[in-house]
């Protein structure tokens, strides 16, 4: 009864029964999961609307809520409507006969990724090379852990997830709400953001970091910015963030002082002159219709890498309007902006990152063919550490302390098991990659990065295949 | 990389810039506050970016000339005085530290600014001092010799902003528009009169507490101490002073749980 967070159970003395509030319920099956007898099921209530294609019953809510209240429904987590999910419909290919596989079991099998510019040649002289390399981060593996701010998600949450990206060689990223001090020691691991509300963004913020991000954009909410409210700003959110305890912590919409590719171009080298050009800077940018252009424009102003953020995207907080409706799939998005690179021959001046709803290792592959260099999981890591995908991180009353704004329930969250998780689900997709990689007869994942000829689509349009650049199956 | 040309000598380091890269010369500041240098004078600046970027001691620039984009942008500790106009971008997320311009400023002024001071002696261009916050002893302070242009102090979270209108005609108003929208924190104070029409929303006028007359008479004194001006007949002048209606401007966007 004391598990749920939204007050769904209550005792009724008098009747000296357990009561349940059922249209409180999430679903978040944190009762069910720690009920010592096993006696709770959560099953979808019945709908006592009557059936309508059209007007389904999330539409009636929605609008009986707004008339109450008169505001904007807000919602957390990536898009859940079903729009095509493109990872379904594009199969990989294998070895038979002709080129043998491989077992990753015996073989030394390559996942190690550097994400950075890489130069247009390479020039000698006398064996020694005379090319000044861009600044690179080394990755064990293609797979990073997402931008998720302090504040959205928990101290220990943040924590498990910066001891994680070290134990795994890889990179966390701290979102835009600053970086709490304790956490700067993972610096070799981490990526920070630099976003439109500039929080906590300092010398030693920038200098500490592998990686410094320019957020332009999220998948879950492209084109607006965020309001961290009053209630959330703790002393500990004030001190990262660098505000005054209980204020709104406001991110404008767009960063004031980029209003073009030349202003980002700016931006891209004040940073790099803060960090002494020692450090990569990604720019992160929601996946829209014009996306290709923009990434050309982005590799153009200096950025080293370019993540994009597909319509899939996870939030801790945007409204579920532009959520489910802004964007476009990261399939089509990262496939369009490769090529785009490819044919205007800058493909190798930025390295491409994916997000946006990867769910497995499969996910992740196919990614990676259709010409990312590496993905950044932010939903399946949070499923690692616990989460339901309830919905309702922006409630701040997550009944697994993972995004919980209560301190009693963000205790919930031990770092040191959810730090276990996290790196035995990077470890097991790990390993699958090895054995997809191995079964297409390829001991390195730079041998499938961008290799189409992997891919085969089923199912598909002839439009898609064609903007994917996959062939059908068959 | 120093240039021969360089002259280093009691810790100051002067240097011509014409026809020097910004890359180069920011690279010659660096490794001049590395030897030792604690005051540089730049001569022939022409707009060369980032000047002050990525410097956290405390030295001196005097920059003659033109400096290009974001001068001082995440600047951590050096003062810096502009003999010339300055461009857009100045004191971008500034952290610490002192910018003094002899002229007008473009742009962006102030732009995310959490510490330190900026001082202009003329006009500043569009979105001057927005979104500049505090924290703690952090309190970042812009002080506007003319008058600025629109969006002024928009999203104000915190930090102090004096506009003094010295450069206006006798009789005319500040007439930039969306003054302080989405101002949720800090304080800006005017120097004579402004259109309420030209408020943003979510702003009031004010009259200066006593406490607010302490504020800016410090904050006057310093900027006519740097342009050699009369702070007594500054602040002769009547001051209004605009607030937050409200520290959670979009707390009631909202519907409530899913």
């Amino acid at each position: 009864m004391r598990q749920c967070s939204f007050d769904v159970h209550a005792y009724d003395e008098e009747d000296d029964a357990i009561v349940s509030a059922d249209d409180r319920c999430v679903g978040c099956q944190r009762c069910a999961t720690y009920c010592p007898t096993g006696a709770i099921t959560i099953r979808l209530s019945e709908r006592d609307f009557r059936l309508n294609a059209n007007w389904r019953p999330e539409h009636l809510m929605d609008i009986k809520r707004q008339a109450e209240t008169g505001g904007v429904i807000l919602t957390g987590m990536g898009n859940d409507k079903p729009y095509r999910i493109y990872w379904d419909h594009l199969l990989l290919n294998a070895s038979q006969v002709t080129n043998p596989s491989i077992d990753p079991l015996r073989e030394p099998m390559e996942l190690r990724t550097f994400l950075g510019a890489k130069p247009d040649r390479l020039r000698f002289a006398d064996g020694r090379l005379l090319t000044e390399l861009a600044p690179q981060v080394r990755l064990e593996m293609p797979i990073l852990f997402s931008a998720m701010s302090y504040g959205a998600i928990t101290y220990n949450a943040q924590l498990a997830l910066m001891q994680a990206a070290e134990e795994c060689g890889t990179l966390c990223n701290t979102g835009e709400g600053g970086w709490p001090r304790d956490f700067r020691r993972f610096g070799k691991n981490v990526i920070v953001q630099c976003a439109s509300g500039r929080f906590g963004v300092d010398f030693d913020y920038l200098n500490q970091a592998a990686v410094v991000e320019i957020k332009i954009g999220q998948g879950a909410k492209p084109g607006i910015g965020g309001h961290l409210p009053g209630e959330k700003v703790t002393p500990l959110v004030a001190e990262t963030r660098m505000i005054p305890v209980g204020t709104d912590a406001l991110s404008p919409a767009p960063q004031h002082d980029i209003y073009s590719i030349e202003d980002l171009s700016t931006l891209i080298y004040a940073l790099k002159e803060a960090t002494n050009y020692e450090k990569p800077v990604s720019v992160k940018i929601a996946a829209v219709h014009n996306a290709p252009a923009i990434a050309s424009g982005i590799a153009r102003a200096g950025a080293d890498i370019i993540a994009i953020d597909g319509v899939r995207g996870g939030t801790g907080a945007a409204p579920k309007v532009i959520r489910d409706n802004v964007g476009i799939p990261i399939e089509l998005a990262l496939a369009a902006v490769d090529r785009r690179l490819r044919r205007e021959g800058i493909r190798n001046r930025v390295s491409l990152v994916a997000a946006g709803g990867f769910r497995s290792s499969a996910d992740v592959i196919k990614a990676i063919a259709l010409g990312a260099d590496a993905v950044y999981i932010g939903t399946a890591a949070l499923v690692a550490m616990g989460c339901t995908l309830c919905q309702q991180c922006y409630t701040g009353k997550c009944a697994w302390g993972i995004t919980s704004a209560d301190p009693v329930l963000a205790k919930r969250l031990n770092p040191d098991i959810a730090t276990r998780r996290l790196v035995n689900l990077v470890k097991a997709w790990s390993l699958e990659i090895k054995e997809m990689l191995g079964g297409m007869g390829i001991n390195a994942i730079e041998s499938v990065r961008g290799n189409r000829l992997h891919l085969r689509g089923v199912g598909l349009e002839e439009w898609e295949l064609e903007t994917l650049g996959v062939r059908g199956a068959g | 990389m120093l240039r021969e040309d360089s002259a280093l000598s009691d810790r100051v380091l002067s240097i011509d810039t014409s026809g020097v890269y910004y890359r180069d010369l920011n690279k010659m500041l660096r490794e001049g506050v590395a030897k030792g240098a604690r005051e540089f004078v730049l001569r022939g600046v022409t707009g060369q970016r980032y000047i002050g970027t990525g410097l956290v001691e405390r030295v001196s620039i005097k920059i003659f000339g033109t400096p290009g984009n974001d001068l001082g942008a995440f600047m951590d500790g050096p003062s810096i005085e502009v003999f010339g106009n300055a461009q857009d971008g100045l004191g971008n997320t500034m952290n610490s530290g002192k910018i003094v311009v002899h002229g007008n400023a473009g742009d962006l002024l102030g732009m995310a600014m959490r510490g330190g001071k900026i001082f202009v002696k003329g006009d500043a261009g569009c979105r001057s001092a927005i979104h500049m916050k505090e924290y703690r002893d952090m309190r970042p302070t812009v002080v506007i010799g003319g008058t600025a242009r629109d969006f002024f102090a928009e999203y104000m979270a915190g930090g102090e902003v004096v506009l003094l209108g010295l450069t206006l005609p006798p009789g005319v108003r500040h007439s930039c528009a969306f003054m302080g929208t989405g101002m949720h924190g800090g304080r800006i104070y005017i120097r004579g009169a402004i259109d309420p029409s030209k408020l943003g929303k979510g702003v009031i006028i004010q009259e200066l507490s006593e406490p607010d007359w302490e504020t800016v008479k410090a904050r006057v004194a310093e900027f006519a101490a740097y342009f050699d001006m009369d702070a007594g007949a500054i602040l002769s002048a009547p001051f209004v002073k605009l607030c937050p209606a409200s520290t959670r401007p979009y707390g009631v966007l909202y519907a409530g749980r899913n």
